[in-house]
């Protein structure tokens, strides 16, 4: 078989965190019964009239400088004509002949190395309804409620070579985003929706390949699989001495394989044209100034960030950073308790223990940052040990449990009481004969049983250090 | 410009319409006039004139991003011919 090189391109859809569609006053809210958030705007009905929202020009511009594009000065909106009932104007407003943002890149790593993958354009448009299709009647049911949510389409160069350069591309785009607060980036939402135009070609070839575009890509496992099996399906044409056809499949993650959609024989011819309801934008020097220094720190400078104030191993900053949730869970703890080791060590090892067991995503956390800054003082001022600690941590992790009163109400609480800790030693000694006997002749492991049968009977609530002490003491006497 | 009955048929398609034989003759008669007249307007020297994105001298309309949720949904489907369940019932699409 000939080597092949495999190349790809995305087209990224990413809807805006605005709180109102593009061109009307309508909630983006996700969900809602059918056709509740609408109005005759997103819903076209006659002589309705858009009026863009500022705020999608703004999250349009910030997502454009943090991708290294040069911003359109003066930039318009066309009209893209096809007749499906998801967009009832039977067309889309987009942009075509002008868009916000072009020329970009972002650096991407893998295990490769670091390469550039450079970005086309970015361009603003509205999302279109959802159709579900009706199960007992041969009809297609409409629902609006996305229909004119706004979203940037960040088209990239073909420039990635493999799944894994594929998804570091994704999860690169989707930090930056999340940390402009440009999108949430929600996959299961169809927040971050990816469509891939892969060719393949023989190494060395100058020419690309014929490419085909898969939709409907909603996981990055998902992305990762689709690629291959399309990489595998191409080459094994070409093997055959056939052709690739152009086409757009969709990717059937169940069945693990892709399925021809529409071929570009019956290719979709648009009709774009200026959109005549809508005005120029020009976005003067202030304007882009004023947005660009409102830009807020971004991972890899946030990263680097942690490593230097917080002296925190990069491999954790990583971690932390690779989601803003994370990130800002972090930073708020750390400007309560002061103590960044500590709060970091919380994170990446119980943290990252109890999502997994969970199977629980970063975002999803959601315990106050004053919990864990309060276990930790806790700690630090031996009212609790380690292995109580970690408990009371598993009860904030799922239930923001409130650890001071957690630990009282349970009695949980370090004894520090002198008193009761030597009437336990003495009576776990008077217990044991034989280790008093074992340490006597030399055998100092002896005195560590002593001290965990001693944390045993006081249920793991005595101070080790105190306990340590106490049963060396009596030992020695 | 020759504008020819296939196109005129193809243009009808893309706009879902349909139109007899004598329309497209008429059609493809007003189409070539018009651009006929584009021919003598491209003639034109436009060196250096910026190119018009508006009619109007206005640019920079928008509106701040507040929702004003109205739920109308009642009202809405009042244009639908066919409605189920709270959303417009149209004819299966299969992709």
């Amino acid at each position: 078989m000939k080597a092949y090189e495999t190349v790809i391109g995305l087209e990224v859809h990413v809807e805006l965190a605005t709180k109102s569609k593009i061109f009307c006053s309508c909630t983006t809210l996700f969900g809602g019964d059918p056709n509740t958030h609408c109005c005759p705007v997103c819903t076209g009905m006659p002589g309705t009239l858009p009026v863009l929202n500022k705020q999608v020009v703004e999250y349009a511009i910030a997502a454009g400088l943090a991708l290294n594009c040069s911003i359109t000065r003066r930039c318009k909106f066309d009209r893209k004509n096809y007749f499906y009932p998801d967009l009832p104007k039977a067309y889309q407003i987009s942009q075509l002949y002008l868009p916000i943002c072009r020329d970009g890149g972002i650096e991407i790593e893998t295990s490769a190395g670091k390469k550039t993958v450079r970005i086309h354009e970015i361009h603003m448009e509205e999302d279109a309804g959802k159709l579900i299709h009706d199960p007992w009647e041969d009809c297609t049911l409409v629902d609006y409620n996305r229909c004119g949510v706004p979203l940037i389409e960040i088209v990239s160069e073909p420039d990635m070579r493999s799944a894994e350069e594929v998804v570091a591309y994704l999860e690169k785009l989707r930090l930056i985003l999340q940390y402009l607060g440009v999108s949430d980036c929600k996959m299961q939402e169809g927040s971050l929706r990816a469509d891939i135009n892969l060719s393949v070609r023989e190494v060395g070839a100058i020419e690309l390949g014929t490419r085909t575009e898969m939709k409907n890509m909603n996981s990055f496992k998902a992305i990762a699989r689709a690629i291959e099996g399309e990489r595998k399906r191409q080459i094994e044409l070409l093997e055959y001495g056939k052709c690739v056809v152009q086409e757009t499949r969709r990717w059937d993650d169940n069945k693990d394989t892709s399925f021809a959609m529409r071929s570009k024989e019956d290719a979709q011819d648009y009709r774009y044209f200026p959109e005549p309801d809508l005005l120029p934008i020009e976005i003067s020097d202030e304007w882009l100034e004023t947005i660009r220094s409102r830009q807020p720190e971004l991972r890899d400078d946030k990263m680097l960030r942690y490593e230097k104030e917080f002296d925190i191993p990069s491999y954790d900053a990583s971690i932390i950073t690779g989601s803003k949730h994370l990130a800002d869970l972090f930073e708020e703890t750390v400007a309560i308790c002061k103590k960044p080791k500590e709060v970091s060590n919380w994170l990446m090892v119980e943290t990252m223990r109890l999502l997994k067991e969970q199977e629980m995503e970063a975002e999803d956390i959601n315990f106050s940052p004053d919990h864990l800054a309060k276990l930790i003082e806790m700690v630090d001022q031996n009212k609790i040990n380690r292995t109580v600690a970690k408990e009371v941590f598993e009860k904030i992790f799922k239930e923001n449990i409130d650890p001071e009163e957690y630990v009282d109400k349970h009695g949980l609480g370090m004894v520090s009481d002198d008193g009761l800790l030597r009437s336990t030693i003495e009576k776990v000694i008077a217990d044991n004969p034989q280790s008093v006997t074992d340490y006597k002749g030399g055998k100092s492991k002896a005195m560590g049983f002593l001290v965990g049968q001693t944390m045993k009977e006081m249920k793991g609530k005595a101070d080790p250090g105190m306990v340590n002490q106490i049963v060396k003491e009596l030992l020695d006497k | 410009m020759k504008i020819t009955e296939d196109t005129i048929q193809y243009v009808a398609a893309l706009a879902k319409l349909s139109v007899t034989e004598g329309e497209k003759k008429k059609i493809a008669k007003d189409l070539e006039d018009i651009l006929d007249y584009m021919e003598i307007m491209n003639q034109l020297d436009t060196e250096g004139v910026e190119p018009m994105s508006h009619v109007l001298p206005v640019k920079n309309i928008f509106r701040e991003d507040v929702v004003i949720n109205e739920n109308n949904r009642e009202e809405l489907l009042k244009n639908a011919p066919k409605q189920k369940d709270g959303s417009f019932a149209v004819p299966k699409t299969v992709e």
